[in-house]
């Protein structure tokens, strides 16, 4: 057998070491505990499953992180991720030298669920019981020998907060050999017993799963076989085929006998293992000091809860708990990203100063610097976000809020979990839609990521801030009221598009909500800064490169193929200038600017669809700002700078709110009118004017599929509405 | 709707219960999927439970089995056939 090779062969030099447990089982900290600082994350080839994996310390061993299941049977993009490593069937991923299995010890019946599910793939495995504080608290004690000598393999039983038994832990895992010969304990109804010995001589015969067990095989087969219905059609099927290898008429035959012998045989088999848990713990757990569970006072959980979940206190708390996470995100990252501002312009200062003026000085400045400030401008904000995120998911409020959220977000067809990415949105719909990844139904996710760019984002604040200050001047409860009103109007465009999306395309079966609430804890800062780090990291490193290249793009088109002749550029641009500005020279550098613009590439496609826009209200130059800003909406700020010719300009600077509300068509009325800037709101509100989002959208997904579909009815929606907005408006003359 | 499927019946659900009520499941319906969920995470047959309370706005309901909390929502307790424990 292919296994008792891999056992006798030479050790190999480093040894591969698969984590799996349970959600909350404790399983990050004790992987943190066992490596220390050193860790890789990155995420699974084409899935946005986060894979993080790390070196053991003190030993010649790689740590993998699976992402936390409940079961193996791979309903879930996690719960696929994580079975398909442990049957070493993943790409890149070859079968691990070991398992460590982590076990919550206070909740240990459900915890063996998935665990004896791993032990019996067969590999050398460990297992280490966790929170065995709590089970102490509880005035109970858990019999490790027991359990071990009845499952077969080494149990530790460990604290990860306090480090208690790592040391034990990490010995266990350097020596841990073979299960022994006995196999696997024949706990399921006779006829899927059958059935799982039939279907493992077809494993045993196909040498791809060489080291794991053909009955453990046979039996997640058989599970996912039989839960599917047809899974042999469509994607499911091809996918399944990909994962088990041909199937032959036997194997087909074994199935459809043991379909028609035992209705319903994967509800059969959970029950019958958890018939087996309970012979397995019987005399394990001790029972609890005070006699009856019920009659012990309240836990620490329960007396928060009451709190933290009450009919009033609940939504009061978590009202303020969002909050103070928006304001955070909102003013906490501020000075930071004023520094950053402050360090782009320095260095673009520099720059300027040392290069001759000409293609290399604006590729530097124009188009790299600029290029790197639009990634890391959101750093900030995004290391918040995540720092806060964590602080939520570790202490266990996150399952709370989305148990506190879930009545009014069921209302447009999401799941409580679906609150928290459209929260982070209005940060960034980038952290937004990574969070989505909490979300186990497919349709939910994909539908809270399609919503997730309406909500209004941090980069379209200086969009709106420069509008409203142009058209509405100097009445600050009317701007207010109008910037509330444009993240009110994103928000009820993302939960009727979520509504609608639901009842079309993403209609599925009635939607779910099960989840565990765990017990609150104090997270860990360790912990928490490591998870921001490494979160934020691949934020830089996979939507940073996307935004770079795009910023280069369209400095490419806003530079190229430049004006006719400079030197007629420059004498149009003094005559200008000296109209408007008594011939400063910043003025005329500033035409130059403009002039160079107007003739680029982009300035052309913006008189090219100047006729597409004006039904909106827009001329050419707002059509440049529109199209530069589909790399980033904040470029439509500084591209605003260059077509109205101030130069260097940012939301703040009153020179450009002067320009673009004194701009007019060629017939003298004024292009800006409060209705225009009202219906240009609405538009950046709407459309999906951010390569990033489109690029991380693409990665979660997989395809290209969702991230055309989103910037299709995005742009769609925010045209018409724009539309909509300036042709009413005219019909009620709210025009002047 | 429980209620009027127990009065004609004589079956109790799990959305039916009320916080601080004992029960033990007697058989857990529903789509097959939601149903291996459910069965997974413990809710079996045989399986003590206790409502703990609802969510502010009513839904979803926190249960106790198996020395954890679950939240799910009526429409899937609706589902989940009790007796009294």
């Amino acid at each position: 057998m292919s296994r008792a090779l891999v056992v006798g062969a030479a050790p190999p030099a480093l040894m591969r070491i698969a984590i799996a447990g349970n959600p909350n089982s404790g399983k990050t900290t004790v992987f943190n505990a066992l490596t220390g600082l050193r860790m890789k994350v990155a995420n699974y080839p084409g899935v946005t499953v986060e894979r993080r994996e790390g070196r053991m310390r003190g030993a010649d061993a790689a740590l993998l992180d699976l992402p936390g299941i409940y079961s193996l049977s791979a309903r879930s993009p996690d719960e696929v991720i994580a079975r398909d490593v442990l049957i070493g069937h993943l790409e890149d991923s070859p079968l691990p030298s070991a398992v460590l299995v982590i076990v919550d010890a206070s909740n240990l019946e459900r915890n063996l669920f998935l665990a004896t599910q791993v032990v019996e793939l067969g590999l050398p495995t460990v297992m280490a019981l966790t929170m065995m504080d709590r089970v102490r608290a509880r005035g109970r004690t858990i019999d490790c020998a027991l359990l071990s000598a009845r499952l077969g393999v080494p149990v530790v039983p460990v604290v990860g907060t306090t480090g208690e038994g790592i040391a034990a832990l990490r010995d266990a895992l350097a020596h841990v050999g073979p299960q022994g010969s006995r196999g696997i304990e024949r706990m399921m109804p006779p006829s899927l017993e059958e059935a799982i010995d039939e279907a493992a001589e077809h494993f045993r015969s196909n040498g791809a799963f060489g080291g794991v067990r053909p009955r453990a095989l046979a039996a997640l087969w058989l599970a996912e076989r039989l839960s599917d219905g047809d899974s042999t059609k469509g994607p499911a099927g091809q996918r399944a085929a990909a994962r088990w290898g041909p199937t032959n008429e036997k194997l087909l035959a074994t199935s459809a006998r043991l379909a028609g012998a035992l209705p319903d045989a994967p509800a059969a088999a959970i029950e019958a293992r958890y018939r087996y848990i309970a012979r397995l713990t019987e005399g394990v757990i001790s029972p609890p000091a005070s006699g009856d569970p019920a009659a012990a006072p309240p836990d620490l959980t329960d007396r928060i809860d009451r709190v933290l979940t009450h009919r009033v206190g609940g939504p009061v708390v978590f009202a303020a708990v969002m909050f103070g996470l928006f304001l955070s995100i909102f003013s906490g990252a501020e000075p930071l990203m004023d520094a950053i501002e402050g360090g782009q312009r320095f260095v673009a200062a520099t720059v300027a100063a040392a290069l001759p003026e000409g293609a290399l000085q604006s590729l530097i400045n124009d188009g790299m610097i600029a290029g790197v400030g639009a990634v890391i401008i959101f750093f900030p904000q995004i290391c918040i976000l995540f720092f806060l995120l964590a602080i939520l998911e570790d202490t266990g409020y996150m399952a709370r809020a989305a148990f506190i959220m879930d009545r009014l977000m069921s209302r447009v067809g999401l799941h409580g979990k679906s609150f928290i990415p459209l929260l982070s949105s209005y940060a960034c719909a980038i952290p937004g839609i990574l969070a989505t990844r909490t979300i186990e139904d497919r349709r939910d996710r994909l539908t809270t990521i399609l919503v997730a760019p309406l909500m209004s984002c941090s980069a379209r604040l200086p969009v709106y801030l420069i509008v409203i200050a142009a058209v509405f001047g100097d009445r600050p409860m009317l701007k207010s009221a109008v910037l509330f009103g444009m993240y009110a109007f994103g928000t009820v465009s993302a939960l009727t598009m979520a509504y609608l999306f639901k009842r079309s395309l993403l209609a599925g079966p009635r939607p779910t909500f099960i989840m565990e609430l765990p017990p609150y804890r104090v997270p860990r800062v360790a912990g928490l800064i490591r998870a921001t780090w490494h979160r934020s990291k691949s934020f830089l490193t996979e939507a940073g490169t996307v935004i770079f290249a795009a910023c280069i793009v369209i400095w490419a088109l806003s530079y190229f193929p430049g004006p006719p002749a400079m030197a007629a550029a420059v004498s149009s641009a003094r005559g200008e200038a000296a109209g408007v500005d008594a011939g400063q020279p910043l003025a005329v550098e500033a035409l130059a600017g403009s002039e160079r613009l107007r003739s680029s590439f982009l300035g052309k496609l913006g008189r090219l669809i100047e006729p597409v826009i004006e039904p909106l209200g827009f001329d050419w130059r707002i059509g440049v700002g529109l199209l530069s800003s589909f790399a980033a909406r904040e470029v439509f700020v500084s591209t605003m700078g260059i077509t109205f010719a101030v130069g260097e300009a940012d939301e703040t600077s009153p020179e450009l709110r002067h320009r673009l509300a004194s701009a007019t068509w060629p017939d003298g009325s004024r292009v800006l009118t409060p209705l225009t800037g009202i219906g240009l709101m609405v538009f950046y509100v709407l459309a999906c004017q951010c390569v990033s989002t489109l690029a991380v959208v693409r990665k979660e997904t997989g395809s290209w599929k969702w991230p055309a579909l989103m910037f299709g009815y995005m742009t769609v929606l925010a045209y018409f509405a724009s539309l909509a907005v300036h042709q009413i408006g005219l019909r009620f003359h709210l025009g002047a | 709707m429980a209620e009027t499927l127990q009065i004609a019946f004589g079956a109790r659900f799990l959305a039916s219960m009320v916080p601080g009520e004992r029960g033990r499941v007697t058989l857990v319906r529903g789509p097959t999927s939601v149903r291996h969920r459910l069965m997974e995470m413990g809710l079996t047959p045989g399986t003590d439970v206790r409502m703990i309370r609802a969510a502010p706005l009513g839904d979803p309901i926190e249960i106790q089995l198996r020395s954890y909390r679950l939240s799910l929502r009526r429409s899937e307790a609706a589902d989940i056939e009790i007796e009294a424990g």
